[in-house]
């Protein structure tokens, strides 16, 4: 993955935004990556999906990501356009699902304090700085630790593997989820 | 001399090869059960696949079985159960429950033997920590985790800081082990235990059965924890013998372990709680809670549907009949409890009572079906989250209680005090 990432801030600064609300449960009946990103943050923020481009970054507040372990959560926002996510701090099982995704999660204090909707933001993960371009501010971030960043460079965890054991993690074939998923019964 | 070590990091230590471990340290752990259900195991399937590996590292420590939308809700979870069915043949995995003998994993692995004091355990899904009851270390772990563990067989893991709970005294009759869980994430709040183990001393604990162990730990995760642990003793001892004759080797802290935190806690003090919404931190005493009227009555979820939170809430709803208006739902949490609970005659009293009563299922936990809300709906229920969207539309409301608390309000309509309803 690329060191750092520029990209424009999607702020939502109250704590304990839960995997409840990333991606409700009543599309769980689908691991579709396309389909789950068309319901990110809809239980939340209804105008999150039509304003997101790809690139955009999350930042968020303390305990970003609780509840449940569905990793869902990952797919659903890197699926909407995502690229990183800046919070105070996670709930651990979506930190995890992150690194093990290849998907940058850092934590910082006062990101989301500091930042607002629409500002020019970057996470320099070399020097554990996050910026805001727009705001003039810099600060930094809880270094992630050398075994995330092996993950991190490998893509995640299972071509992390792949790599250790001499193998390599083939990119993803068609889903086996049938297509016609209006068909599941809705809330 | 190694340092004074916790029980988590002795059994993270004993499975990585290692004399000891420290908080913050990276292990990478051999996994002794993985517990598998239809919603996050088909991705990790294809996963591994994807990983050039075919066959699991060892399809013996695997344990299976449907449980979040069965029977099966819609098309989209029927393909779910079938990619899981077709795994388990694929891969000859012998330790598979089918509709039938399913039961939510949680409380079905316990109940059929698998878990064992020392053991490392891992499912994709957040309440593994159930399993800490007995004295294992048991995590939530993601899809792309599973993968790789079913690749693999082994997982990584950050050695977490622990949190010591003291629990004394005795607990006060009409209080059970879901206010006592309440309370602590009351006053830590839902991430006091972010990335850290909770673990349980005290002497209240010989007298808390395997199901209230069982509750404690379950909401380890409400707290933020990655496991609640327990120490195996004569309890656990009694109803692990009944279920296997596998020979298992228990772990426990040091006196001079390190712990980030020690709470201690005079359980005699506590009164029933209730979560209020949206958090699971809301937790207030029943005297504060206030006049709040209920469209639904849950009794299930891994936290509280086993044998004897049935008979509780049975207890309360004998030779009476729900209030006018409310719904009330019991879904058993295993295939064996619904049995049982068959045979005791709690049925016929939940029926006769105006409940109506449903296979196991996580049904309505996670707002998948059997009794999802609707807009504006109030719910009183026994299960662990009361998020918003939880158990269906964004504007319902639950509220988290015992069983006893829950079966209490379904009488009255209101969120009632069970104390003055018990014998
Ligand atoms: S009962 Fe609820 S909390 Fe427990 S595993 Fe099922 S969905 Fe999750």
């Amino acid at each position: 993955m690329s060191r750092t990432i520029r990209g424009r801030a999607h702020v939502y600064s109250r704590a304990n935004i839960n995997t409840d609300e990333i991606i409700p449960a009543r599309y769980l009946n689908t691991h579709d990556h396309a389909i789950l990103a068309q319901h990110a943050m809809e239980d939340i923020d209804k105008e999150f999906l039509a304003r997101v481009q790809p690139g955009d970054i999350l930042v968020a507040g303390e305990d970003f990501g609780c509840g449940s372990s569905r990793e869902h959560a990952v797919w659903a926002l890197r699926g909407a356009g995502i690229a990183a996510v800046v919070a105070t701090n996670y709930a651990r099982i979506f930190f995890r699902n992150s690194f093990n995704n290849g998907f940058l999660a850092v934590e910082c204090a006062r990101a989301a304090d500091e930042t607002t909707t629409g500002d020019d933001i970057e996470i320099d993960v070399d020097n554990g700085a996050f910026r805001n371009f727009t705001k003039g501010t810099t600060r930094d971030f809880v270094p992630l630790g050398e075994f995330v960043h092996e993950l991190l460079d490998a893509g995640g965890l299972l071509p992390y593997i792949a790599k250790k054991t001499g193998t390599t993690y083939a990119p993803a074939g068609p889903q086996v989820d049938i297509k016609a998923s209006s068909l599941g019964a809705k809330p | 001399m190694s340092r004074p070590q916790t029980i988590t990091e002795k059994i993270l230590a004993a499975h990585s090869g290692r004399d000891s471990v420290r908080p913050g340290e990276i292990v990478n752990a051999q996994i002794d059960l993985v517990v598998c259900h239809e919603i996050t195991t088909p991705p990790a399937i294809q996963m591994m696949k994807r990983l050039g590996v075919h066959k699991v590292f060892d399809p013996d420590k695997l344990v299976v079985t449907p449980d979040h939308f069965v029977p099966n809700k819609d098309i989209q979870t029927a393909e779910l159960t079938k990619e899981l069915q077709r795994f388990v043949k694929e891969q000859g995995i012998k330790h598979y429950y089918e509709l039938g003998e399913h039961g939510i994993c949680h409380a079905l692995i316990p109940e059929k033997g698998h878990i064992l004091p020392g053991m490392t355990a891992v499912c994709a899904d957040s309440h593994t920590t159930t399993l800490g009851a007995f004295g294992a270390f048991a995590s939530g772990i993601g899809s792309t985790d599973l993968a790789a563990v079913l690749a693999t067989g082994e997982l990584w893991f950050r050695v977490p800081e622990t949190l010591r709970f003291n629990l004394n005294g005795k607990l006060p009759k009409g209080v059970f082990a879901k206010d006592l869980i309440l309370y602590i994430i009351s006053k830590i709040g839902v991430d006091g235990a972010r990335y850290c183990s909770m673990e349980y001393h005290g002497d209240a604990i010989p007298a808390l059965s395997m199901e209230a162990r069982m509750t404690i730990a379950n909401m380890a995760v409400e707290a933020g924890g990655k496991g609640g642990i327990f120490h195996a003793d004569a309890v656990t001892d009694e109803y692990v013998r009944a279920r296997t004759d596998v020979a298992y080797t228990p772990f426990s802290s040091d006196a001079h372990a390190e712990y980030r935190s020690v709470m201690d806690i005079d359980v005699a003090m506590l009164e029933p709680i209730v979560a209020l919404p949206s958090l699971p931190s809301n937790g207030r005493f029943i005297g504060e809670v206030g006049h709040v009227a209920i469209d639904q009555a849950y009794i299930g979820s891994c936290t509280n549907a086993r044998i004897e939170d049935l008979r509780e809430a049975a207890a309360i709803m004998k030779g009476k009949h729900i209030a006018k208006g409310v719904k009330a739902i019991v879904v058993p949490a295993t295939t064996s409890i619904w049995k049982q609970a068959l045979r005791e005659g709690l049925f016929e009293i939940f029926t006769d009572a105006g409940c109506v009563v449903s296979t196991a299922t996580c049904g309505a936990c996670l707002g998948g079906s059997m009794g999802v809300l609707g807009k504006q709906e109030v719910c009183i229920s026994t299960t662990n989250r009361n998020f918003t969207g939880r158990m269906g539309h964004p504007e319902a409301l639950v509220y988290l209680a015992s069983p006893a608390t829950v079966a209490a309000s379904a009488i009255t309509g209101v969120i009632t005090d069970p104390r003055p309803y018990m014998n």
